[in-house]
């Protein structure tokens, strides 16, 4: 559903994602994960189509972001890390905006939106300025807002950042199902225990390049690691387990 | 005074990294901002230079009317810095990012008010300083100060500074503790924006040119007693104009002097134990959410009817950003402005001494409607700049959504252009109306000022959206700031070019009319005139589709 060939994206002399190739199939939940700084956001980015790519490719469901913008980003929904919103408009002005977006109109969208917000609980603020909701609700119009136009493709970076459990819990159900009924997820994610229970396939990338791939059965194999968590196995491949000077910084001098 | 230095310190750095990245992107960008300040400095010397020359010349009066003017000027400056102040205060002592940093370390209380008092100062009194130094140069030159004026205006003008510094951040203060800091903002930039807008409109209805004109007094005692009579003896404006005009052509008296200094250090005594009383209330209330309910189907059944058949995307993004401008009291309340300036504007037409109950003469009459035109255009392109030129700047931190839905950057762009176009348009069709009305101005030119007009403003328009778009200040939130980057000023001396062109070119058509009537000749369209009205259609044509080719395609390559 999601095909990157060669993509590669470079500022200055930084590269910051380097020939990565990638193929997310229809139906699985994907957790794309790395340490910070390692190109996971400006890959993503890439493929929602906000960033230009350097060199390579992004397919999404047969259409390139690049050649063919508009039929590839109609099957997309993108969440994005930091919940920036138009502080002036409603709750529900926003999702009829973003549905606009999307060329959908009239009673259906109308229908969507108030089922949106009663399932993130939000439709008592449904009338109220976004400017006044605290960050885990913008986030939550966030997820709203990319599942208005029912899309095909999910491409998510940092969800759980600012939920609390309750919509935690209701965002993996929700990812859960969309993936049953053949949706496709692209999630990245720090939350490694979330990743290791839901995902269907992993990819760890650290400096640009994919590092290693698969299911968790076949990270372990490929790293030769015996039953290990997906903690242990995420430090051992991007080397940071750094845990031995803590000590010494938490103490006083 | 260690912690106070800390503290300004984070500011200075990023101060020093912008000036560094300024000079870094190219000395043009440093010459043109210099080259366009020094032009504005020398012209307002300039004007002031031949005024104090020719007050110099006038006996006995001369010196008196040139502290009238100082006086007024100071004046102005400090009811535009107390409401700047205001505002400014808001911001920096209220909504300002670094706030919860500073209020969760051990810093001490005055070291945060002065440090914030110094931001609110240096952030509202800038520009107002810069201003102020062609002014005090012109005086100093014209009575010979000496090169020791230049230090004694600054000692004089410092506390001019501070005093309303203080006085704006501390009903600020008073106003945060009353209304929760969102509300305090409306509500201030209403009444600031009203109240400059009052004080500019008063300045200009009393018409202080008159003072120059003694002619219309009954006598000349009445007219030496209004000039000898101080505008308020407590005003610091008025301490700072006796000083400078007795260091000038004395006597020179040290108490304005001491009076200015220790009202300044009172106020800021006044004003910190004021901070240590209200500022721990008034910070916790800022940090209250306004509940904010709004009524949005209003809009939809005002303009679904109009945008109805417009594609969706189209009309919810055109929807979207009249919602936005009227929720925004930063951005509305700048309408009163605007009106304050088209009145000025049209009562300045009207004030033209061109109707003095002799034969009203054509010529100059079809000239000023004709040289109307260029200032009509000057006043749409700072209109445009202030609304029109912002518009893609404000998408910046949502172009995550509009990038990653299948959103044609052509609809993002031709909703800017028609909500941003259509209000000017009006504006343009009433200010050249109603001038060429109240200046009797002839059918032709009637005809010929709107047509342009219109050609004029679909260019300016356009112009503001790809300039602002080649220009973008995706970081800044203020919509006011953004129209004074280097940008807007690249934008307005484009325009200015654009007006040039416009009206030497126009001159030519006009010209035939005013020879053809002038000689009694029946007016007609000669191939000299179809050159000229075809010169105009063609360069404000071009004005129009390049720009909006241009945005588009850098708003293509925006990266986030």
């Amino acid at each position: 559903m999601i095909r990157l060939e060669g993509l590669t994206k470079v500022y200055g002399t930084f590269v910051a994602v380097d020939h990565i190739d990638l193929e997310v199939p229809r139906g699985q939940l994907f957790g794309f994960l790395g340490p910070n700084g390692a190109g996971k956001t400006t890959t993503l980015r890439m493929i929602a189509g906000i960033l230009r790519p350097t060199a390579g490719r992004v397919w999404i469901g047969g259409d390139d972001i690049v050649t063919n913008p508009m039929a590839a980003k109609a099957r997309l929904g993108f969440i994005p890390d930091r919940p920036f919103v138009y502080e002036k408009l409603t709750g529900g002005e926003f999702l009829r905006f973003v549905a606009g977006l999307y060329g959908q109109d009239g009673a259906s969208v109308e229908k969507r939106i108030d089922e949106l917000l009663d399932l993130f609980e939000l439709a008592v603020w449904k009338d109220e300025l976004v400017e006044s909701y605290s960050h885990g609700m913008r986030q939550k119009l966030i997820i709203s807002s990319a599942l208005i136009h029912r899309p095909e493709v999910i491409v998510v970076d940092e969800p759980m950042v600012g939920l609390d459990p309750k919509a935690a819990r209701l965002l993996k159900d929700i990812f859960r199902h969309f993936v049953e009924r053949g949706g496709t997820v692209l999630m990245s994610t720090h939350t490694l225990e979330i990743t290791e229970a839901m995902c269907d396939l992993i990819a760890i990338i650290q400096h640009g390049k994919i590092v290693a791939r698969g299911t968790m059965e076949e990270l372990r194999q490929q790293t030769e690691s015996g039953d290990v968590s997906l903690e242990d196995l995420f430090l051992r491949l991007t080397g940071g387990a750094a845990a031995r000077e803590l000590a010494k910084i938490l103490e006083g001098p | 005074m260690r912690g106070l230095a800390l503290i300004l310190r984070p500011k200075l750095l990023t101060l020093r990294t912008r000036l560094r990245q300024e000079r870094g992107g190219g000395g043009g960008k440093v010459m043109i901002v210099a080259g366009v300040g020094l032009i504005f400095w020398l012209a307002v010397f300039g004007v002031l230079y031949r005024v104090l020359r020719y007050f110099r010349g006038v006996e006995d009066i001369g010196p008196l009317l040139a502290s009238k003017l100082l006086g007024l000027a100071l004046l102005s400056f400090l009811s535009i810095l107390l409401l700047s102040n205001v505002i400014t205060a808001l911001s920096s002592f209220f909504l300002a990012k670094d706030l919860d940093l500073l209020q969760s370390t051990p810093v001490d209380w005055l070291h945060v008010y002065l440090a914030k008092l110094g931001e609110t100062l240096v952030h509202s009194s800038w520009m107002v300083a810069l201003m102020a130094v062609p002014i005090f140069t012109a005086y100093g030159v014209i009575y010979d100060g000496g090169w020791a004026f230049g230090w004694f205006a600054l000692v004089v003008f410092l506390p001019l500074l501070v005093i309303p510094a203080v006085i704006g951040s501390a009903v600020t203060l008073i106003l945060v503790n009353v209304f929760p800091a969102r509300r305090a903002r409306d509500l201030l930039s209403v009444i600031a924006i009203g109240a400059a807008g009052g004080v500019v409109l008063l300045f200009r209805i009393i018409r202080p040119e008159q003072l120059a004109r003694p002619e219309g007094f009954n006598n000349l005692l009445d007219f030496l007693t209004v000039l000898r009579t101080p505008t308020s003896p407590f005003l610091p404006s008025e301490w700072a104009t006796q000083a400078v005009m007795g260091w000038l052509v004395g006597p020179f008296d040290g108490l304005p002097l001491a009076l200015l200094w220790s009202t300044a250090a009172a106020t800021v005594v006044l004003g910190a134990a004021l901070h240590d009383r209200l500022y721990p209330s008034g910070f916790t209330r800022s940090q209250e959410a306004a509940e904010r309910f709004v009524k949005g189907w209003i809009w939809h059944v005002l303009l679904d009817p109009i945008l109805g058949r417009l594609e969706v995307a189209r009309r919810e993004f055109v929807i979207k950003d009249i919602k936005l401008f009227f929720r925004d009291t930063t951005q509305w309340s700048q309408l009163i402005l605007l009106g304050v300036l088209v009145v000025i504007y049209l009562f300045n037409i009207k004030a033209l001494p061109l109707f003095t109950g002799e034969r009203v003469p054509f010529f100059l009459v079809t000239v000023v409607s004709f040289l109307n035109l260029g200032l009509a255009g000057f006043v749409l392109s700072s209109i445009a700049a202030r609304f029109i030129f912002p518009a893609i700047s404000l998408e910046g931190r949502q172009m995550w959504l509009l990038r990653s839905s299948p959103l044609d950057l052509r609809a993002l762009l031709w909703s800017k252009y028609c909500t941003g176009t259509v209000p000017l348009l009006v504006l343009a069709l009433v200010i050249t109306v109603f001038t060429n009305v109240l200046l009797r101005a002839s059918g032709f030119m009637m005809a010929v000022g709107i047509g342009t007009i219109v050609l004029l403003t679909l260019a300016i328009s356009a112009m503001a959206l790809g300039f602002g778009a080649l220009y973008p200040q995706f970081e800044t939130e203020n919509a006011a700031q953004i129209p004074t980057s280097f940008g807007g000023l690249v934008f307005m001396m484009s325009t200015i070019a654009l007006l040039a062109g416009v009206i030497v070119i126009e001159a030519i058509p006009v010209y035939g009319y005013l020879r053809a009537t002038f000689f009694g000749q029946p007016v007609r369209l000669t191939p000299a005139m179809l050159l000229g009205f075809g010169g105009v259609v063609t360069l404000c044509a071009a004005a129009t589709v390049i720009p909006l080719r241009v945005g588009l395609k850098k708003m293509e390559s925006f990266e986030f």
